[in-house]
């Protein structure tokens, strides 16, 4: 970990200002992963501007019917929130599927949607990575790939987004709300939160800097049948080969997004019109041009049997 | 006392004590925060200082990782500790031109660095193939190239980034599947007791298997494995004028001992190590590691006492791992199933000067069968060393070999456990009048079969149905050798009553403590609370250790010893004859006289030191551990998603000295062994030369979500040919053959055989039936 200053403001513009003024400065939430990509000097911010004082940690009805959960709404009270289990299921769904009981009590709604890859290649500083060090190349595309991404990945990078939060967001349609260090908000639709890596692969998002995200808000309430169906190779605590975050309505039309498998939760609208079709018609659409490694591949196919699953599951 | 005749009738079997599922004696310590690991010990030495190990990196980049290690603390051992950090090599193989360390030496709180350029080749320790540190030679990634000391943990780790290394990369062999083309044949011994010539036969296996009605031939993998044990390797170290002191982690104080004076080069009698908790080691720590070595020239250069636990990454790459395997079965058979014909042969590969996976051992003695052949093939890979983790050869040999009995047993139309007791045997195969000590593989199978209800399996693979989980049952034979080790201890009785007893016998989390305390207590006639059990130390008498499951009943056998010489002195000081001396109730009796035992002592101590050494009974009869696993999985219809459903093991393994603790050792290789079975792979980037998923994230274990309820029997049987204790091992007879239960099981419920492990659900999912 490399010597860094800190502070510790009271307003959200403030924060913002203060990332934006400060060269190489980074926010802090709950910290669950920075703090560990600094102490391994894969992340080296020279200075941290804490938000936790910021309030922004209560969940709100909107006008429109939904829900805006603060950006410092922690992944546990998220996932517990009882219009959240009614309304959103396979939002709580996906945040319990995640990590362990004692990191939900820390990650943030926001931090969880700014975590960063788990390549391993990422994680290693002797080893090339385009994310970690722009221009060093990827020794992921010829080393072990087997978790990595299969669509929407570029020859600079093949690293996925590891997280489940964002994918059940991203079947929800939310929003992201920031703040600039001119004090403007903007929205920001989830769908273009994430990027793909292209010849940026070390730019996860499309926040300018010192953008901070203050809320996160869920449209009205979709009905159907709400699932969150992870695949990995143990039972609990470890990151997707493949997600699926589901909406199904009683028709048998829905919506679905999945993860572990692209830079972003990745969902194809076009493709959830032959949701009634069955899985198989939703993934030949959904990963149409997908481009897998020899160690990846099985990763389409078991993007479809989940999805198979996950529909069953819906019609039972 | 020399053991060389079966036990007859002694104060064990009195079993007040012993056999008592007795909680451990230290898991109060364990468990609040009291026992001090190697790292934790602050008091042992002043003015400790950290060191931080370096690892090599491409291009002037280096290696660091670094999460603070529960082992780290021993914050009582030295005063005024510094840290040691250390660096890894980021290359698998070539030289180093320049390591650039002065940024790091301006760096805050820098005390010392210590570079491999500026250190000669240290010589290696016992059992090690890979040079721990010194010279321009990288011989495998994350090799220690480097150790930055300083004031404060965090220091050292920023000051390690700061190091810039300049390498000379040179091409390496890092694949297995080419590189055991050309593998030759290769003697070689795990250490832990199994090991033999390159090629061994019995009979004439290729006419045998030729003419065989029934034949059958596969070949197999299993993948590499880190001991990925929670404490990592830690040591804290203190130079008194040219006396060093090592507060470290290790199972093996004897052998580390030795080591580390070979290795720093100073006589044996100058090196002190003291490792009474180790926080796991399954192998890991047989041997003394970077760890040790950095902390000890760290402290050195710095003048201070240093700490140095190594990270995380560097547990997978620059210590040790179980090396994967090529093997192949072939077994012939009558129609009835009785093998006339039995060969396996095994491919590992490791550095220069290691050996190779021991994985056919257990295939010399587990079925009948009168041509025999096995056979070792090392093939060179410049990866990190290969070497022993937890049952080393049975554990891959097992998950192999019981997978192709599951496939033999299928083939001629047989329930598995009736060709397994179809092909028992009593007698050596290669020897048939040599008998094993004691065997009951038949009554583990059919005990395990019925108390599973083994009847219920359908042997039609693919057929059961539960939701959407199709579900199988599996079964394999367990079998490890029951080894015995020469032993010591020191027992002392003082004027209160107190029996302590003394030895550098290690307590892995196995129970040691726990068990030590209850034989001196059996012998001595006390109860648990008199007893003090003080180990781990290299100033007390040497013990056998823990590894190859001889620890539990070697030591005690060496404590029972040194227990008959202080009731000898105690009936001596006493004035009894000790043939007529009864040690019962904290009393001491003769005739109608009873003297409180502390009575003895109150001119002064009694002491009684003895080794257990052991005879040719190890020769003159095979003694092994067996047992039978049964195992219910459940296959996700859609995903292949495999979890363990239930899990059964029977097993004999002579007397149980403590019931609560060999069970957990059981449903720890249970576990171990459902890992590698389902998830636990070090992931050969074979470009690079390195294991790439080198930490907690990456590398999968199970959790407790993977693990069902787990029974274990023990069958009621003693073993006096074994040791006075008629006990055996079992610390790893949970591990041996269970992988090959999960692995049959998700044939019996899916249909499909997998011949690659883990079997994980990419390998499942192509054959799997159509999704509803």
């Amino acid at each position: 970990m490399k010597s860094f200053t800190y502070e510790r403001p009271t307003s959200a513009a403030e924060a913002a200002a203060a990332v934006a003024r400060t060269p190489n400065a980074k926010f802090i939430a709950g910290g669950t992963n920075l703090l560990d990509l600094m102490k391994l000097q894969i992340e080296t911010p020279t200075h941290l501007v804490d938000v936790n004082g910021l309030g922004l940690d209560t969940i709100a009805a909107t006008p429109e019917g939904g829900l805006r959960v603060g950006a410092l709404v922690r992944n546990t009270d998220l996932a517990a929130d009882a219009r959240v289990r009614k309304d959103y299921a396979v939002l709580s769904r996906a945040l319990l599927a995640g990590a362990s009981g004692q990191l939900r009590n820390k990650a943030t709604t926001a931090g969880n949607l700014l975590q960063r890859t788990r390549c391993p290649y990422f994680y290693d500083t002797a080893q090339a990575c385009n994310k970690r060090a722009p221009g060093s190349g990827c020794s992921a595309l010829d080393g072990v790939s087997r978790q990595l991404a299969v669509i929407g990945a570029s020859e600079a990078c093949i690293a996925t987004h590891p997280g489940d939060m964002a994918v059940a967001m991203r079947v929800l349609d939310a929003t992201v709300e920031t703040i600039d260090a001119k004090g403007a908000s903007r929205n920001i639709p989830i769908a273009e939160f994430h990027r793909l890596p292209g010849d940026r692969p070390e730019v996860d998002t499309t926040l300018a800097p010192g953008e901070l995200i203050t809320a996160v808000t869920l449209p009205k309430p979709l009905g159907g049948t709400h699932i969150y169906r992870k695949v990995r190779d143990r039972a609990s605590y470890a990151y997707a080969l493949v997600s699926v975050a589901a909406v199904v309505q009683p028709d048998g039309t829905g919506r679905a997004a999945f993860g572990g498998v692209a830079h972003k939760p990745w969902r194809v609208e076009a493709a959830e019109g032959a949701m009634a079709q069955g899985a198989k018609a939703v993934t030949a659409q959904a990963f149409a041009g997908a481009k897998p490694t020899h160690d990846n591949a099985y990763k389409l196919k078991l993007a479809e049997r989940t999805l198979g699953a996950v529909l069953t599951e819906a019609r039972a | 006392m020399k053991f060389d005749t079966p036990a007859g009738q002694n104060p064990i079997d009195q079993l007040k004590v012993v056999g008592k599922a007795t909680d451990r004696i230290d898991g109060k310590y364990k468990t609040t925060g009291t026992a001090p690991y190697a790292y934790e010990r602050h008091d042992v030495a002043a003015n400790q200082a950290y060191g931080y190990v370096l690892g090599a990196g491409i291009d002037g980049k280096y290696k660091t990782t670094g999460t603070a290690p529960y082992a780290y603390e021993r914050h009582d051992v030295a005063a005024n500790q510094a840290y040691g950090y250390v660096l890894g090599a980021g290359i698998a193989k070539g030289r180093i031109r320049a390591i650039h360390s002065e940024a790091a030496k301006r760096a805050p709180g820098v005390l010392a660095i210590v570079t491999t350029l500026e250190t000669p080749r240290l010589e290696r320790g016992t059992m090690n193939a890979a040079y721990l540190f010194g010279g321009d030679r990288v011989q495998h990634y994350h090799q220690a190239i480097a150790v930055v000391v300083a004031e404060t943990f965090e220091q050292a780790r920023a000051a390690a980034f700061l190091v810039k290394v300049d390498y000379a990369p040179e091409a390496g062999k890092f694949d297995l599947a080419t590189e055991a083309k050309g593998a030759p044949p290769a003697p070689g011994d795990s250490g832990e007791g199994s090991g033999g010539d390159g090629v061994e036969r019995v009979g004439d296996f290729e006419g045998a298997f030729a003419s065989a009605p029934m034949r059958f031939d596969e070949t197999y993998t299993t993948a590499d494995e880190s001991h990925a044990m929670m404490e990592p390797h830690a040591t804290v170290a203190a130079w008194d004028g040219d006396k060093v002191t090592l507060w470290t982690s290790n199972q093996m104080i004897g052998w580390g001992h030795g080591s580390m004076a070979k290795i720093l080069g100073i006589p044996k009698e100058n090196v002190r190590l003291d490792s009474p908790y180790v926080g796991g080691g399954f192998g890991g720590k047989l041997f003394v590691r970077a760890d040790a070595v950095l902390a000890a020239l760290g402290a050195k250069a710095a003048r201070r006492p240093v700490k140095v636990a190594l990270t995380r990454p560097l547990v997978a790459n620059n210590t040790t791992h179980r090396p994967a395997t090529i093997q192949r079965v072939r077994i012939g058979a009558t129609e009835d199933g009785t093998i006339t014909a039995i060969a396996h042969e095994s491919t590992s590969g490791n550095l220069p000067d290691g050996d190779p996976e021991t994985a056919v051992n257990q295939t010399k003695l587990l079925y009948a069968g009168a041509n025999r052949m096995t056979a070792m093939k090392l093939a060179h890979l410049d990866l990190p060393e290969g070497n022993a983790m937890r049952a080393p050869g049975e554990a891959p040999g097992l998950m192999v070999l019981e997978v192709a009995m599951d496939e033999m047993a299928e083939k001629l139309g047989m329930d598995p456990v009736a060709f397994r007791i179809r092909n028992d045997t009593q007698t050596d195969p290669n020897k048939p009048d040599r008998k094993f000590s004691h065997r009951d593989l038949v009554g583990c199978l059919t005990r395990g079969a019925e108390t599973f209800g083994w009847a219920k399996r359908n042997p039609k693979p693919g057929s059961v149905r539960d939701g959407h989980w199709l579900v199988g049952m599996g079964v394999a034979a367990a079998f490890r050798n029951n080894m015995v080790m020469k032993s010591g201890a020191r027992v002392r009785l003082d004027a209160k009553g107190t029996v302590t007893v003394e030895t550098d016998m290690t307590d892995i989390g196995t129970g040691s403590y726990t068990i030590i305390a209850q034989t001196a207590a059996e012998m001595m006639g006390v109860p648990l609370d008199r007893v003090v059990v003080r180990l781990g130390d290299s100033a007390f008498p040497v013990a056998a250790g823990s590894g190859g499951q001889w620890g539990a009943n070697s030591s005690t056998s060496g404590v029972y010893a040194a227990c008959v010489k202080l009731r000898e002195a105690v009936a001596q000081r006493l004035g009894i004859n000790s043939d007529d001396a009864v040690f019962v109730d904290g009393e001491v009796r003769s005739g109608n006289r009873a003297v409180p035992l502390g009575e003895a002592a109150q001119a002064g101590a009694l002491t009684g030191e003895d080794s257990i050494e052991f005879g040719d009974l190890s020769k003159t009869y095979q003694q092994s551990t067996f047992g039978g696993h049964f195992v219910e999985v459940g296959v996700d219809v859609d995903t292949a998603e495999v979890r363990v459903r239930r899990m059964l093991a029977v097993c004999s393994a002579g007397r149980i000295l403590n019931p609560k603790t060999a069970r957990s050792q059981v449903i720890g290789g249970m576990t171990m062994g459902t890992g590698a079975a389902l998830m636990e792979k070090l992931d050969v980037d074979t470009k690079r030369g390195f294991f790439a998923n080198h930490d907690l994230a990456g590398y999968e274990v199970p959790v407790h979500a993977d693990i069902p309820h787990q029974e274990v029997i023990f069958l009621d049987e003693v073993d006096p040919i074994s040791s006075p204790m008629k006990a055996k091992g079992v610390g790893e007879l949970g591990i041996c053959g269970v992988g090959a239960a999960v692995a049959n099981a998700v044939y019996n419920a899916t249909g499909i055989r997998v011949r690659d492990y883990p079997i994980t659900l990419d390998k499942l999912l192509d054959r799997m039936p159509e999704a509803a």
